[in-house]
């Protein structure tokens, strides 16, 4: 029953999610599909982050990667950057098994402090590397539909489902159960048999390959990319972070909710109080560190408990 | 050959020599107990045998096989199974979560691995406990869902480090029966113990070292009047007497 | 030979200035076990604070030094006491849940001082700002020497305060062993929140000897966390002569790097001297000097 409510809930937020954008402005459009980045990158960062726990300060990599797969193809051989959805999961994925190999020997804040020095390290080469990458000035391509932005928000929404559908199937499969064993207690997870290093990779595949599409969705949505912009250890790999913490780390939901908000969230502040948007965003992480450290849908039991204690007492009383 | 088979195992840490040169055989089916005073190197020879700190010399053969260089989770594929003097549950799991990542071990698809978990559970009496978070679960049933997380990785030898410690004596009659248990299914297990009750009950044969040595080795009751045993012990036991 | 000999200079005078830095990083790393991502940002306030004090009240950055890292200090014993500290040992799905809280918190002082100070650029010009000395054919910025000469002074001030103090004494046991350290009737909570505001008035100090040197702006304190992060890692988490010998050691790095492969490299240099130590020699320079 429970159930068949949940299922019920999700196929009418995909069929609003489906039909309601055509009669939005184009601004909303253009906000609904950072949302669904959003979404696909906390999707991905939290396979990795949030079901293994190896908590990784540096996936602005494979969204960098997944940005220049398809530009450096176009770049090169003027390819559509197009191709890139297939190239730039496939070169973030190349470039994640080897960083895994060597860093997953790292436990805990060594691992985060390893991704963040290569995360430094990849930009600055992508940024000095000029006849492979171009460099600084970055690679500019036309875009497919101009400024129209439906076809865009449908590819988006498509994305986000693939990575909704594969952190599913993970979920409710061996390697769901390994990846959290391993997030628990790594020699526990050996003592059952658990091969950790090498699930770890297996959680690096998707993660990687997932982040890097959302990074050629933006390529071919924004149409120009920089190694500062696509490899910011802010703007991307931090927030990715915030954005999975907001929601609730190691869930189907958290990411997709945390995702969601914080790409909503930022474009609203923006628009609304503008200057002071990413302090009032600052504070609000503070607090949610703070106050609920397993995000929206982790603290949800807690909350729930605690409103209806609170309705039980004033009930009482009156 | 015997079915395990430990030779001249040593062991050091820095200065210490945690194991100092055990040697001793188990007999399939059988129930061994391993007992010495705190600090002897109990812990550190099971962690010997599933390679989790490699020995430094000597040899490990299960079933024929040499041991050496084989990490954690192969020995675990291997049939080996253990649990953890520290209990350590996967802990924002619940148990059966708990108990379905070991049985994945040999099972591949989500459904046969929750039967296979379900069984493990009903075996250990914790069904009804199944939809607790394991962290939030008392000791005594701790030390129960690390047998049963164990269990269904289907060993052939299990290695059960301190399961009696921490448990009032109605916790420690139903351990006792539950590792009778075990044995009856044919798995042999390797028990190390503080209570003398719980292992002089169980154990067909019995090991005593201190310092990482051997200091004595046979029949419960041989051990329980011999000399060295109770020199060893004399103080804690005394202690724990009175 | 001349541009060797520049090159080492400007190697070691710029590790010193990491080197106070990153003690601050290594002592709370030390004690709290935990990376500490807002040390930049409180850095940075350091070094708005000096401004400040330089523009409307006209005290010399090396005069402004000690005001500076004394409200440094009380901000930093705060923000453990009523922020990070507060987060410490609870259970959470993301294991490295005070980290993100330092992570946030850094980024939210520096919007405060953004707000208040726009992004712009600033930079004030002191007394002895530009001056250089001559020797053999090299050049030598006066304010780095100066630098350098403070820095080193801090960092032997420190030494000796763990060695002789007993409140030294009792930083180091909480570094090396809490429990025990609570065991021996050391308030350990007191303890982290010291030395939360000792690191992090020590990296103002580091800041303010960069104000006659650099601009400043709201994101200057992003590189130098960075190389915090490497020279700690490097120099063995908590040891103080391992951040003196790791800051020059990436002081050196930095400078031939830049001098001999491009100055766009110069970073590269550090990050890859990191990741090595990190796989190969964990623990760090602590490990072979032993201390
Ligand atoms: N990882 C380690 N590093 C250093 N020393 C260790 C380590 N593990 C164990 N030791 C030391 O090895 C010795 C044997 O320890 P072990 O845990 O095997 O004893 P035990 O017989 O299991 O004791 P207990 O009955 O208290 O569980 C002890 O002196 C212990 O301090
Ligand atoms: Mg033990």
């Amino acid at each position: 029953m429970e159930k068949k409510r949940q299922w019920l809930i999700l196929a009418m937020l995909g069929i609003l999610c489906i039909v309601v954008p055509p009669f939005m402005g184009t601004y909303a459009v253009h906000v609904l599909i950072l949302v669904m980045m959003w979404i696909t990158m906390a999707l991905g960062w939290d396979i990795l982050g949030g079901k293994t726990g190896q908590i990784s300060f540096g996936h602005a990599i494979f969204f960098g990667l997944g940005a220049y797969g398809g530009g450096l193809l176009f770049l090169h051989w003027n390819i559509t950057p197009w191709w890139g959805m297939a190239a730039g999961p496939v070169l973030a994925i190349i470039v994640g098994i080897p960083i895994g190999l060597v860093c997953f020997r790292l436990r805990g804040p060594y691992f985060a402090l390893a991704m963040l020095a290569l995360n430094e390290i990849i930009a600055i080469v992508f940024t000095n590397l000029d006849t492979l990458t171009n460099g600084a000035t970055g690679i500019d391509c036309a875009r497919t539909w101009g400024a129209e932005k439906l076809p865009y928000y449908y590819i988006a929404l498509v994305i986000a489902a693939f990575a909704i559908f594969v952190t599913y199937r993970i979920q409710n499969s061996k390697y769901g159960y390994y990846f959290v064993s391993i997030r628990e207690d790594q020699d526990a997870a050996e003592a059952l048999g658990i091969p950790t290093t090498r699930y770890k990779i297996y959680a690096m595949i998707p993660s990687a390959g997932i982040t890097g599409l959302a990074g050629a969705l933006y390529m071919n949505y924004i149409s120009s990319i920089y190694p500062e912009t696509v490899f910011a250890l802010e703007a991307i790999s931090i927030f990715m972070i915030l954005a999975v913490l907001i929601g609730g780390a190691g869930s189907l939901w958290g990411p997709v909710l945390g995702g969601a908000i914080f790409a909503g969230l930022d474009e609203i502040l923006r628009a609304t109080i503008g200057p002071i948007s990413f302090l009032v965003f600052a504070v609000i992480a503070v607090l949610i560190i703070m106050f609920m450290p397993d995000g929206i849908i982790g603290s949800w039991p807690k909350v729930r408990a605690y409103l209806r204690r609170r309705k039980l007492t004033t009930g009482s009383e009156g | 050959m015997a079915y395990l088979d430990i030779n001249g195992v040593v062991r050091k840490f820095g200065g210490l020599t945690a194991v100092n040169g055990i040697t001793l055989a188990i007999e399939k089916g059988a129930i061994f107990g391993l007992i010495g005073p705190n600090g002897s190197g109990k812990t550190t020879l099971f962690n010997c045998i599933n390679n989790y700190y490699p020995p430094h010399s000597g040899d490990i053969v299960f079933k024929g096989k040499s041991l050496k260089g084989i990490s954690s989770h192969e020995i675990c594929k291997l049939g080996i199974g253990r649990t953890f003097q520290i209990v350590k549950p996967l802990r924002r799991m619940t148990v059966l979560d708990n108990v379905m990542s070991g049985a994945f071990l040999r099972k591949n698809s989500l459904n046969e691995a929750r039967d296979k978990a379900l069984e493990s559970l009903d075996f250990c009496e914790l069904t009804h406990r199944k939809d607790m978070l394991a962290k939030d679960l008392p000791i005594a049933d701790k030390k129960r869902m690390e047998i049963s997380r164990s269990l269904a990785t289907e060993p052939e030898l299990l290695l059960l480090d301190e399961t009696a410690a921490g448990l009032n004596p109605r916790e420690i009659d139903g351990a006792m029966k539950l590792i009778r248990k075990i044995q009856d299914t044919g798995i042999t297990c390797l028990v190390v113990e503080h209570v003398m009750k719980f292992v002089m009950g169980i154990s067909d044969r019995i090991m005593c070292i201190n310092f990482g040595r051997e200091i004595a080795k046979g029949k419960p009751e041989e051990i329980a009047n011999h000399p060295e045993v109770i020199k060893a012990y004399l103080g804690e036991e005394y202690a724990k007497g009175q | 030979m001349a541009l060797f000999g520049q090159t080492f200079i400007t190697g070691v005078l710029m590790g010193g200035i990491y080197a106070i830095i990153a003690i601050g990083m290594t002592l709370v790393m030390g004690v709290m076990k935990i990376i500490n991502l807002a040390h930049g940002a409180l850095m940075m306030v350091g070094m708005y604070i000096c401004l400040v004090l330089f523009e409307h009240a006209g005290l010399h950055p090396y005069v402004a030094l000690i005001p500076t890292m004394i409200a440094l200090f009380i901000i930093g014993y705060l923000l453990q006491k009523y922020s990070i500290g507060r987060v410490s040992g609870v259970e959470t799905i993301i294991p490295e849940s005070q980290v993100l809280l330092t992570l946030a918190l850094g980024l939210a002082i520096t919007e405060v001082i953004r707000v208040i100070f726009t992004s712009n650029y600033q930079i004030i010009h002191p007394a002895l700002t530009g001056e250089y000395w001559h020797l053999a054919g090299m050049t030598i910025e006066i304010p780095y020497l100066i630098g350098f000469v403070i820095a080193t002074i801090f960092v032997a001030l420190l030494h000796f305060f763990l060695a002789r103090t007993d409140l030294g004494q009792s930083v180091i046991a909480t570094s090396q062993d809490k429990d025990a350290a609570v065991y021996m009737g050391i308030n350990a909570e007191r303890i982290t929140n010291f030395t939360f505001g000792l690191g992090t008035a020590l990296a103002a100090a580091g800041g303010v000897i960069l104000m006659p040197l650099f601009y400043l702006y709201p994101h200057v304190w992003h590189p130098y966390l960075m190389k915090a992060f490497v020279i700690t890692i490097l120099g063995g988490m908590g040891s103080t002569v391992g951040a003196l010998s790791g800051g020059l050691i990436l002081g050196l790095a930095e400078s031939f790097g830049s001098t001999y492969w491009g100055p766009q490299w110069g970073e590269v240099i550090g990050f890859i001297i990191f990741l090595l130590i990190l796989l190969f020699l964990p623990g760090g320079l602590k490990r072979i000097i032993g201390r």
